[in-house]
């Protein structure tokens, strides 16, 4: 048992969210283990977007616990959460559009920079260290996304599949240990799939898990080590891929319609 | 990653371009601005024969500083603060009663007379810690609803010291206050009368050279100060959360603190403003910190060209050359332009129609919202945008588009 506890880096337990007479989400329990692509799947309004906020601190759980790294966070908030190394892209991108990329990478470095306000009024040397520090390491990532290029424009000015590499790179400027993807391959080409898988094993191989939110099968059997159905706030199967690729609940609920 | 670290260096720096571009405009605005500050007092003395329009120009710069310090809250972090003069109240009062014999006759029964050069630092402290008192169960209401708060805080605090008169004075104001004095180890043979006196008696009594020389270097090392945050891990946290409040969060920004921040270091520009407003108007009263006054800085800032310190400064100027210099001298050169063009009847009033000049006093407001007006349309985005607002605005409509095509190319 403690052993277990050790292995997994995100456990969510009898989670629920209902706001008001609805139920988001019911009573769902799943563990991430460390190292893993963890995927959540399911129909529209099955509560996955929900869950990740449920993670991230945005919202506070009707009832259930989140532990993440063996400590108890359920109820802190979204920046508080993202200090303790759990980092977010979003469904329907949310960048800092009129800031420059290389400056929305910086602001993800935000949570790991220590110059108080005393040091940047005076641009103390310890200030201007950090400052080249953290645009050298911002510039790494973008190149690690592959966007360096565009360091300088606008986030608004990037393509749609650039965005989203961006918001990813700017994700993993915060250090996380956790990853949430939350569609990452929305609206991409076939091309841009197969690299965003990539890009998700290189963030694989840096010791980050990833837990993601995917409509599209292809990426979700292609990356995912384990998948957590959700339909109606319901965890209605969990297991590998093949698994759940048989599970009848599942052909039911999700993908039979689509198939 | 690592094979990249050998050409690091120079693609970076030229990535940086545009970023240096904006930074040159900036310098030569900066540039202008500092030749005028040093040729206006000499031409304007030369050419008058009286100081009038360098006191004119101190006056101007203490608005210069209230703009920066507002265009902190609203330019970089996005909070629409429409109460910013009591602040301004709230420094100008600690300097009135820490250094007057006003407190003789309150309830104190003891006249306090703090120098000058620490009170602008006390009364900068009394008025972030307002912001802060301010800000902390504030700041979690957005955008119009903040606005709102700041709007009612801005009419309490002009009330209070208003009410207060036991320890204010109420109406009566705070007079006869104390002018800043250089200290004694910076005195020397060039401040007395002596002939190598080369600033003049530099007592500051009531001499408006030494006034323009201090707000000088006040408006100056705001500005630095003011650069710094806007590119440090607290100048980008602004911006985040005004791009957007909830991925900032998620980021790691603690929205409330920074915000608080903002608000704190916005308001200690105008209480630094407010001690140097008491000092050298010598007289604080209630009347001074009205609504009109939050409302002309916000047009400052945004005219100017809001979260930009540059195009700021000028908006201050020139908007402080419309209100307190053009338009109350329109009916003087109104009657003149009249007898000039030989049309002195319309000087005289006459039954209903009161005389050009009265007619024009009247009608102050109107021409001077019609100037905003004309303003804001030939130049939305402020006289002197920064990047971003230029963009917003320019682009905005050609860039939707264009987003949207591609957005649905890509599905």
């Amino acid at each position: 048992m403690s052993d277990a506890k050790i292995d997994n880096i995100l456990e969510v337990t009898n989670l629920t969210k209902r706001f008001g007479g609805l139920v988001a989400v019911d009573d769902v329990t799943l563990n991430i283990k460390r190292g893993e692509v963890f995927a959540l799947i399911g129909p529209n309004g099955a509560g996955k977007t929900t869950m990740f906020n449920n993670v991230t601190g945005l919202y506070r759980p009707t009832s259930g616990t989140v532990v993440f790294d063996n400590r108890n966070i359920t109820g802190y908030k979204p920046h508080q959460v993202a200090r303790f190394g759990i980092a977010r892209t979003f469904q329907n991108i949310r960048l800092f559009d009129y800031m420059s990329c290389l400056d929305n990478v910086r602001v993800g470095r935000h949570v790991r920079m220590r110059a108080k306000v005393w040091d940047s009024l005076f641009k103390t040397p310890r200030e201007r260290h950090e400052e080249d520090r953290v645009t050298e390491e911002a510039m790494d990532l973008l190149r690690f996304v592959g966007i360096a290029k565009h360091a300088n424009q606008y986030a608004r000015n990037l393509a749609y599949g650039q965005q989203r590499r961006l918001e990813i790179a700017r994700a993993l400027a915060t250090e996380p240990k956790l990853l949430l993807l939350d569609e990452p391959a929305a609206g991409f080409t076939p091309q841009e799939k197969v690299e965003l898988m990539a890009l998700v094993r290189k963030i694989l191989d840096r010791g980050i898990t990833v837990f993601l939110i995917e409509h599209d099968m292809k990426v979700v059997m292609g990356i995912s080590e384990r998948i957590v159905v959700l339909d109606h706030g319901e965890k209605i199967a969990e297991g590998s891929p093949d698994e759940v690729r048989n599970d009848a609940k599942v052909i039911e609920a999700y993908l039979g319609k689509s198939a | 990653m690592s094979n990249a670290s050998m050409t690091r260096r120079p693609p970076l720096r030229q990535r940086l371009r545009p970023r240096e571009m904006i930074r040159d405009r900036d310098t030569a605005v900066y540039g202008v601005l500092i030749i005028v500050a040093v040729l206006f007092p000499i031409i304007s003395i030369w050419a008058t024969n009286g100081t009038a329009l360098v006191s004119h120009a101190t006056r101007a710069g203490y608005w210069v500083l209230l703009a920066i310090g507002l265009n902190v809250v609203v330019g970089f972090a996005g909070l629409l603060d429409l109460g910013y003069a009591a602040f301004f109240a709230i420094g100008a009062y600690s300097y009135a009663l820490l250094a007057s014999p006003q407190l003789a006759s309150s309830p104190a029964h003891h006249a306090v007379h703090i120098t000058f050069w620490i009170l602008m630092f006390v009364s900068l402290v009394f008025a972030a810690v307002a912001g802060a008192v301010l800000g902390f169960p504030t700041l979690r209401l957005r955008g119009d609803y903040l606005a709102i708060v700041t709007l009612g805080f801005g009419e309490i605090v002009p009330q209070l010291f208003y009410n207060f008169d036991q320890w204010t004075g109420g109406i009566n104001a705070v007079g006869l206050i104390d002018q800043p004095r250089l200290p004694v180890w910076i005195q020397g043979p060039w401040s007395g009368d002596g002939p190598v006196a080369w600033v003049r008696d530099f007592n500051f009594n009531g001499d408006p050279v030494a006034y323009y020389v201090l707000i000088c270097a006040l408006i100056a090392a705001g500005v630095i100060l003011v650069t710094n945050l806007h590119r440090s891990r607290l100048g980008r946290a602004w911006m985040a959360i005004r791009e957007d409040e909830v991925a900032a969060a998620a980021m790691g920004i603690n929205t409330v603190t920074t915000k608080l921040l903002a608000f704190g270091i916005g308001a200690s520009f105008s209480g630094f403003a407010g001690a140097y407003y008491g000092a050298s108007v010598s007289l604080v009263s209630p009347d001074s910190f009205l609504f009109i006054v939050s409302i002309t800085v916000l047009v400052m800032v945004v005219l100017g060209g809001m979260g930009n310190i540059t195009g700021v400064i000028v908006g201050a100027l020139v908007m402080y050359y419309i209100v307190f210099y053009l338009i109350p001298g329109l009916p003087d050169f109104a009657r003149g332009l009249a007898s000039d063009l030989g049309l002195q009847s319309l000087n005289n009033s006459n039954g209903d129609w009161p005389g050009l000049a009265e007619e024009t006093q009247r009608l102050n407001f109107l021409i001077y919202g019609a100037i905003l007006v004309g303003v804001m349309l030939l130049r939305p985005q402020g006289l002197l945008p920064s990047r971003v607002r230029e963009q917003e605005l320019k682009h905005a409509a050609v860039q939707e588009d264009e987003a949207a095509v591609e957005q649905a190319h890509a599905r």
